[in-house]
């Protein structure tokens, strides 16, 4: 009896030893787990750091040399090493909201049309495609533009906006000039179809969460489809909505390739929509391999930086835009 | 134990691998020029077992390359000034020349119809001629018939040899162009649209009724785009083609010059294109890496053979006259030297 009862001891011990080895286990690939995750995240952030560190470091001979008058002339000569950055920076910021004035609704009425009144055989085939205009590569979107939509444009959509609006007081400015065909209404439309399927597909998604039962019960008061979107799926679903928007944006801003191909890029600002300009990647792309002395390599740099911080400021103003109608639906 | 054995055998074999590799030529610049170097360098891995590895990464990026010295030689469609030669300890010297043809794209005007002088065309790039019937313009086209169409310029945006060829030519026949605008790959254009790349500038040439733009010469061959005849140094009516071309590399002073700080641009004689140009190689005066250099040398030898030269027109490419490239090993045998202070390359190779 009494060897038995010792048995029954021996076993007991033996068990709580064998769990504490496996709870040790878990507790060290736990802490593994962690500190992976950890140096991931760490990771990302010594890559911004290093980056941003970079840049500055490589635009100090542009801003020592102009000081301020970096981003307050549109002066862009190579020759005399006299550099300014407002075209660049007019053109980025002009073909995004252009693009963005384009797309959002756009991209908004396709989702709508997706989740709510799109019949079930069609949906996929349409989903799919936004899908793939997501994938098709910014050089493409660049070939196309150049060879088959800045020549449709030179023939037949600027012609006639020129002659229509000649008449307009403002709009007559904004579409004046000879139709090139490339320039900064071109590079507009383009980026315009670049950022759709982002928006869209992020919208459709947001707006498939929205439960059923709030659209019914809207449906049920006698709300018709724009109202149920309009008064209930869009305010339910904003902050996504408004993500997909700056991802969008964030595309925008910083496309390169299909941008130099259709832009025109001339380093003037002009008041017409049809003439060409330029945006900071484009002029990057464009000039960085053979940008020979320090000074012009440096400046290109700033313009790097500026994108950089203009890229941050719209992040963060998005950011605040979320805070604020957070804080006034409470 | 095992494992470290391995280690250390894979190191070996990499240590002793190396020597094998370390003969191969590096080479990075130039755009322009890399289709011919691609074809010398194949033809000289076969001939010769030693390959060369060129990274057309634009003049600039082959310029900077050179002066840290990561590669054996930089290519460049500029040359450099003699004394930003002598600062980064570097010889210079032209392989092949090429040139800039305007093109244009005017209704029923005919490849070589049109006609232009220098000073015309700097006009029309500066944005002083703004319509195809000027005057400037008929005057030298008598008999073609110009539109009351406006000129839309279009340029490079990228920078490129292509383009300081283009207004080195422009500042050498127009004092306005000078000291408007200047020299360089990459200048402030006072009017037009730019395009990315020679098949930018020829798309929105073609695409553009009334345009002017300005092209490579092998590119506007090759696309039989409408081309200008231009009117030369000399007063004389050349059309581009390769005759032309060597004409302008034969007729510039290398001889005399310093340290081949040529632009053969507005050259005299009466076949000569005005708007040519060559590509430059650039050399350190004493390399890190002697066996490679010398190894560059003797490729380069071999490039300016009559064969190297028969590919070279292939390709739409000017070779180099014989006169010059006797001048070019001269240079090489005086000016490129070991630590010791021994020549890489004998003149009679």
């Amino acid at each position: 009896m009494v060897d038995v009862a010792w048995q029954h001891e021996d076993e007991a011990s033996q068990d709580v030893a064998e769990r504490a080895r496996v709870l040790q286990k878990l507790k060290a690939s736990d802490t593994f787990f962690r500190i992976l995750t950890r140096s991931a995240a760490i990771f990302v952030l010594m890559m911004l750091g290093g980056v941003i560190i970079s840049l500055i470091s490589g635009s100090i001979p542009a801003f020592r040399e102009f000081g301020f008058s970096f981003v307050s002339t549109q002066i862009w000569n190579p020759v005399t090493e006299k550099f300014g950055a407002v075209a660049p920076i007019y053109g980025t910021i002009v073909t995004s909201f252009l693009a963005m004035l384009i797309a959002v609704p756009f991209g908004l009425l396709i989702a709508m049309f997706l989740t709510e009144l799109c019949p079930l055989w069609l949906r996929r085939p349409i989903g799919i495609a936004i899908e793939l205009l997501a994938g098709i590569p910014s050089i493409i979107y660049g070939i196309w533009g150049l060879f088959v939509l800045a020549p449709f444009f030179a023939d037949h959509v600027q012609p006639t906006l020129i002659a229509a609006t000649r008449n307009i007081p403002v709009l007559s400015t904004l579409f004046a000039g000879p139709p090139y065909g490339i320039g900064i209404f071109t590079a507009s439309i383009i980026l315009a179809i670049m950022v759709l399927p982002f928006i869209t597909s992020i919208s459709r998604d947001v707006f498939d969460a929205v439960p059923p039962v709030l659209k019914e019960a809207a449906y049920g008061l006698g709300c018709s489809t724009w109202e149920v979107m309009r008064f209930v799926v869009l305010p339910y679903t904003r902050v996504g909505v408004i993500g997909g928007v700056m991802l969008g944006l964030g595309r925008a801003l910083g496309e390169t390739m299909a941008v130099t191909f259709v832009i025109g890029n001339a380093h003037k600002i002009n008041a017409s929509l049809l003439a060409p300009g330029t945006t900071i990647a484009a002029t990057i792309a464009n000039e960085f391999t053979e940008a020979v002395g320090d000074l012009y390599t440096s400046s290109l740099i700033a313009l790097g930086l500026i994108l950089f911080v203009i890229t941050f400021i719209v992040l963060a103003l998005a950011r605040f835009l979320l805070m604020r109608i957070e804080g006034k639906v409470g | 134990m095992k494992f470290t054995k391995l280690l250390v055998a894979a190191g070996l074999a990499v240590a002793s691998a190396v020597p094998a590799f370390a003969n191969d030529i590096s080479g990075a610049g130039s755009t322009f020029v890399y289709p011919i170097l691609a074809k010398w360098a194949d033809a000289y891995k076969k001939e010769n077992g030693v390959g060369v590895n060129y990274q057309s990464i634009g003049s600039g990026g082959g310029i900077k390359q050179i002066q840290s010295r990561t590669v054996t030689f930089g290519a460049s469609d500029m040359p450099l000034k003699p004394a930003d030669l002598q600062k980064s300890g570097l010889v210079q010297f032209p392989v092949v020349s090429g040139g800039d043809v305007p093109v244009v794209n005017l209704e029923g005007i005919k490849p070589g119809e049109l006609k232009l002088d220098g000073a015309t065309l700097a006009k029309i790039f500066l944005g002083d001629i703004k319509t195809w019937d000027d005057p400037a313009i008929a005057k030298l086209n008598p008999t073609a018939k110009l539109p009351s169409q406006a000129i839309v310029v279009v340029h490079r945006s990228d920078g490129s040899g292509t383009t300081f060829i283009w207004t080195d030519y422009l500042a050498k026949v127009s004092s306005d162009w000078k000291s408007k605008v200047g020299a360089a790959t990459a200048v402030e254009w006072p009017v037009g649209i730019g395009a990315k790349g020679n098949e930018g500038v020829a798309n929105n040439v073609a695409n553009t009724k009334g345009s002017i733009g300005y092209v490579e010469y092998a590119y506007a061959k090759q696309n039989k785009m409408t081309s200008v005849n231009m009117i030369n140094k000399d007063g004389k009516v050349v059309s581009p083609s390769a005759a032309a071309f060597q004409a302008a590399a034969a007729n510039a002073d290398w001889a005399n010059s310093d340290h081949y700080f040529v632009v053969i641009t507005d050259q005299p004689g009466a076949e000569s294109w005005p708007i040519a140009g060559s590509t430059f190689v650039l050399i350190p005066t004493q390399p890190n890496d002697v066996a490679a250099t010398k190894e560059a040398l003797k490729f380069f030898g071999w490039a300016f053979t009559p064969k190297g030269d028969a590919m070279a027109e292939n390709l739409d490419y000017v070779p180099m006259p014989s006169s010059v490239v006797n001048g070019i090993k001269k240079v090489w045998a005086n000016s490129i030297k070991d630590s010791g202070g021994q020549p890489l390359f004998a003149a009679s190779n």
